[in-house]
């Protein structure tokens, strides 16, 4: 049988101001009709360019060269008009970002029936019983009243959902699907890939998973190609890939990404308290017009905790949950609305400018995006040098320069690279060059706002190996906030789980993760994915209906305690319970069911 | 060879030291921009004619020939009724060589330009910084006072200044860079406040540094790409206005001149004597050119979506 789409010796080449790019070399890859097959790689792999370039999608300076057929036919070189009656039709794809990917100003209803308008020519009345259809279908509730709604008036998982609508309504025989996941929150991701499964069960659709995550891979891909630098270095069946990897990048790969079920945290072991968190409040003035009246959204809701020397806490939330913003409060950069911060004994609450200033010595931050949280017009030896100048403007050029370069060569980082620019380092070496400006003024605390989740999987093991020997060598406490509860599972002595703003349940990691008590914490731990086929494939998911409910409403924060709704919502606050030593649980009512038959 | 070697490499570890700034990206960029190029060659050229004036011509600028009143270049080809020997580009009503008087013109103009855009650029750059990374209610009141200045009827104004304080050359320059400064300012706090919202920002805040040090090491050197962009193209606006100014009998008092005094005057002759407004109309042309042209090669050059 010949497959369904034949990709051999297909070359991409971008031509470029500083020469010629080779994205993709000589790559052979099948496809059988209902098949999986997954791409895995890490960023600049080609794995993203290799599906572009075979359906003529390249970016205007690019070219491709080999043979891509699909169903037999030659398509690489046919006209635009050949690759238009192909692509929407039979070959349908769907993008990392669900918001980008759709027009703005149509309705969803109408961009999913365009596709069908165009390649199946059927009336609008079909069309529009069609769409409501395949929106049930990817589990889109009250699926009319969405289809008459904007893009912008959706979450990002439903968005998702809608473009897998817009993907699946012509009946394709082959999805590609970019990076599908990465850009939502895991508990939507889980949903997102059980919709891809049955959608694939249903109407016997090949899949191309393209994705960076060994976990979405092994939860989905029938077989998997792993990628690097432009080439494919090891193709299989997914579970000889993933149990009997042959090629050393791919076992590196499997090594380097943090799994549940194996890694276990670092042993406990703290000194005083350094940092308490008494009730803190943050919320964020939302104007929706010019005459409205201005609601508040509730960012940090309320949220206590204590921190002591040496220790590792971790700040698990989903987005929306509040976890940059508690981050950035406990720094005193944003204005807590109420409640205080308390360090060593001093309550920062009476402490003027002045005095914040002094302390920033002692509180440092380490942010999400390496290359945005650089001065793209200073060297980084400047950057790293600035919070020295500022905050100890006696010390002498020469002097700020030695710390620099020992500091540098402390990170793993090469010190003559002191003139450098951000653009000139790759996204790890920008994210030591953040930390390198984070210790420098030797702190005691610092707070990694998502420091790794920017980061491929083989750099993200580095830095946070470099984050836990930086902690072991200096004793400081970290703050870690993370949604990749794998990662804080590797650093962390205690976790807190925060949801819309508030802490829905804290203990030591230990605890958390082999005891989780609330809904939340148990259907997040349930969503992460471990690369293994055969768990991936036999466990049973705790999966949360829906999606995580706007901040801006009221009731959601009773989400897991219906039964307190009947007093009005803003009546009540579920209280933290401490259910074993150091083990916090907000109340939930035992037989909700957040549990839904997916 | 070996030694040619060894310079090479070393000129390589040199660069890889040294870092290689946006600056330096966009200069390579620029230096690819032949009309950009050409532009800044030509500029430089009428600059540097401009301040070697003097030295140019055996005629001062304000010396008066009554025997060689309104006389063509002795190179005019559709004949006149007298040639002046000696002047290349004729002489004007009173007998003065047009030469140098357009090159003492291109002096003023280009004086004119520089000067009232350094003052726009330099008020225009600190308030709009300010008002944007402060925020709130001080940038309200920062910008609605923009807004209030920018709907005063701006010629009028500067009549108005022109009449009451006499014609002050310093006066010129100050009203034109009062108005200028407006939008530059508008510029810059916009970039301001996208700048603020900047990780890297927050990581200068977290690290204690001051809101001042945030404004001059941050925002301000971020904003350059767009501001310098807006001054290229601000320089031949305000030559324009100075012109226009001249042109009404509000700009430059003679003996002195500028190319708005030069056109309007070879305007009022152009049947008789058309060189009188030839020169200095072509040579204020090809300078507003180049300045669009160094400006559309700056945009170019400093966007960072082509990297």
């Amino acid at each position: 049988m010949t497959p369904l789409l034949e990709i051999t010796g297909l070359d991409i080449r971008f031509a470029t101001p500083d020469g010629e790019v080779h994205a993709v070399k000589n790559v052979s890859l099948s496809i059988g009709s209902g098949e999986c097959v997954g791409v895995v790689g890490e960023s600049g792999s080609g794995k993203s360019q290799l599906f572009l370039g075979a359906f003529g999608l390249l970016a205007a300076n690019g070219r491709a060269s080999g043979s891509v057929r699909f169903r037999s036919r030659e398509i690489l070189g046919t006209s635009q008009k050949q690759l238009n009656a192909i692509r929407g039709g039979a070959v349908t794809m769907i993008f990392q970002d669900p918001l980008t990917a759709l027009t703005p100003h149509m309705t969803v209803g109408r961009q999913i029936m365009e596709a069908l308008i165009l390649h199946r020519h059927v009336t609008r009345a079909e069309a529009t019983q069609r769409t409501q259809e395949m929106l049930e279908h990817v589990r889109i509730p009250e699926a009319a009243r969405r289809m008459k709604q904007y893009p912008h008036e959706l979450s990002g998982g439903m968005r998702q959902r809608v473009m897998i609508a817009i993907a699946a309504i012509t009946g394709p025989d082959l999805l590609i699907a970019d990076e599908p996941t990465t850009a939502l929150d895991v508990t939507v991701q889980a949903q997102i890939l059980e919709i891809l499964k049955a959608l694939r069960a249903e109407q016997n659709t090949a899949i191309a998973l393209v994705s960076h995550d060994m976990g979405v891979i092994a939860s989905i891909a029938d077989r998997v190609a792993v990628m690097r630098r432009g080439e494919i270095v090891e193709a299989g069946e997914a579970r000889q890939i993933f149990h009997a990897p042959q090629h050393d990048y791919t076992k590196m790969l499997l090594a380097a990404v943090p799994r549940l079920d194996r890694d276990s945290g670092p042993r406990s072991n703290h000194g005083e308290t350094l940092l308490a968190v008494e009730d803190i409040h943050v919320a964020f003035p939302i104007k929706s017009g010019l005459f409205e009246k201005t609601r508040k959204l509730k960012a940090v809701d309320g949220v206590s905790f204590t921190l002591r020397q040496g220790e590792t806490l971790g700040v698990v939330g989903e987005s929306g949950s509040g976890k940059s913003t508690l981050a950035r409060a406990v720094l005193k950069l944003l204005p807590a609305g109420s409640g205080r911060v308390v360090w060593m004994g001093r309550d920062l609450n009476d402490a003027d400018r002045r005095e914040i200033r002094a302390l920033r010595g002692d509180m440092q931050i380490v942010f999400q995006d390496p290359l945005a949280s650089l001065d793209p017009r200073m060297p980084v030896g400047r950057s790293i040098a600035e919070p020295l100048k500022s905050l100890r403007p006696e010390l002498s050029r020469d002097a700020a320069n030695t710390q620099v370069k020992a500091m540098m060569a402390q990170v793993g980082l090469d010190p003559s690279w002191i003139n450098r620019y951000p653009h000139e380092l790759s996204g790890g070496q920008n994210q030591r060059v953040g930390i390198a400006r984070a210790m420098i003024v030797s702190p005691r605390l610092v707070v990694c706002d998502e420091a790794v989740s920017a980061l491929d999987v083989s750099i993200q093991a580095e830095i946070v190996g470099l984050i836990g020997a930086l902690q072991r060598n200096s004793g400081l406490s970290l703050l870690f906030i993370s949604h990749d509860l794998a990662v804080v599972r590797r650093l962390c002595h205690r976790v807190m789980v925060l949801y819309l703003g508030r802490v829905v349940e804290m203990a030591d990691a230990d605890a958390l993760y082999n005891d989780p008590r609330h809904p939340y914490t148990r259907a997040l731990l349930s969503a992460v994915l471990t690369p293994d086929p055969d768990i991936e494939r036999s466990r049973k998911r705790v999966l949360l209906s829906g999606d995580v409910p706007s901040p801006l409403d009221p009731r959601a924060q009773l989400r897991f305690l219906p039964s307190r709704l009947s007093g009005g919502p803003d009546y009540y606050r579920p209280k933290l319970l401490e259910v074993a030593q150091g083990h916090f649980v907000a109340e939930y009512d035992e037989a909700q069911d957040t549990r839904s038959t997916l | 060879m070996i030694a040619t070697g060894s310079t090479q490499n070393a000129e390589a570890l040199v660069r890889a030291v040294q870092g290689r700034s946006l600056w330096r990206d966009a200069w390579e960029r620029l230096k690819r921009n032949r009309a950009a190029m050409a532009s800044i060659a030509l500029l430089a050229l009428i600059a540097l004619l401009a301040l070697l004036a003097p030295l140019l011509s055996p005629y001062g600028f304000s010396e008066v020939n009554y025997d060689l009143i309104t006389c063509a270049p002795p190179w005019w080809p559709a004949g006149a009724e007298c040639i002046a020997p000696g002047h290349v580009f004729g002489t004007d009503a009173v007998g003065r060589d047009l030469f140098e008087r357009v090159l003492y013109g291109a002096r003023m103009s280009l004086a004119v330009g520089l000067v009232a855009t350094l003052v726009s650029l330099l008020i225009g750059v600190a308030y709009g910084a300010t008002a944007g990374y402060l925020g709130g209610r001080i940038d309200d009141v920062m910008m609605r006072l923009v807004d209030i200045l920018y709907s005063l009827p701006f010629i009028f104004f500067v009549i108005i200044l022109m009449v009451m304080f006499d014609r002050n050359l310093l006066l010129l320059f100050v009203a034109i860079g009062a108005v200028e400064w407006l939008t530059m300012a508008r510029i810059v706090r916009g970039q301001a406040i996208s700048l603020k919202q900047k990780e890297f920002v927050e990581a200068a805040r977290a690290g204690g540094v001051s809101g001042g040090g945030i404004i001059f090491r941050h925002i301000i050197p971020n904003a350059v790409g767009p501001v310098v962009v807006y001054v290229t193209l601000t320089v031949p606006g305000v030559i324009l206005t100075e012109s226009f100014l001249s042109f009404l009998g509000l700009g430059v008092q003679e003996p002195l001149t500028s190319w708005g005094v030069l056109i309007s005057d070879g305007a009022n002759q152009m049947q008789s004597a058309p060189w009188m407004l030839i020169f200095p109309a072509l040579l204020m042309a090809v300078t507003l050119f180049c300045f669009n042209f160094i400006g559309d090669g700056l945009r170019d050059a400093l966007d960072p979506r082509d990297r």
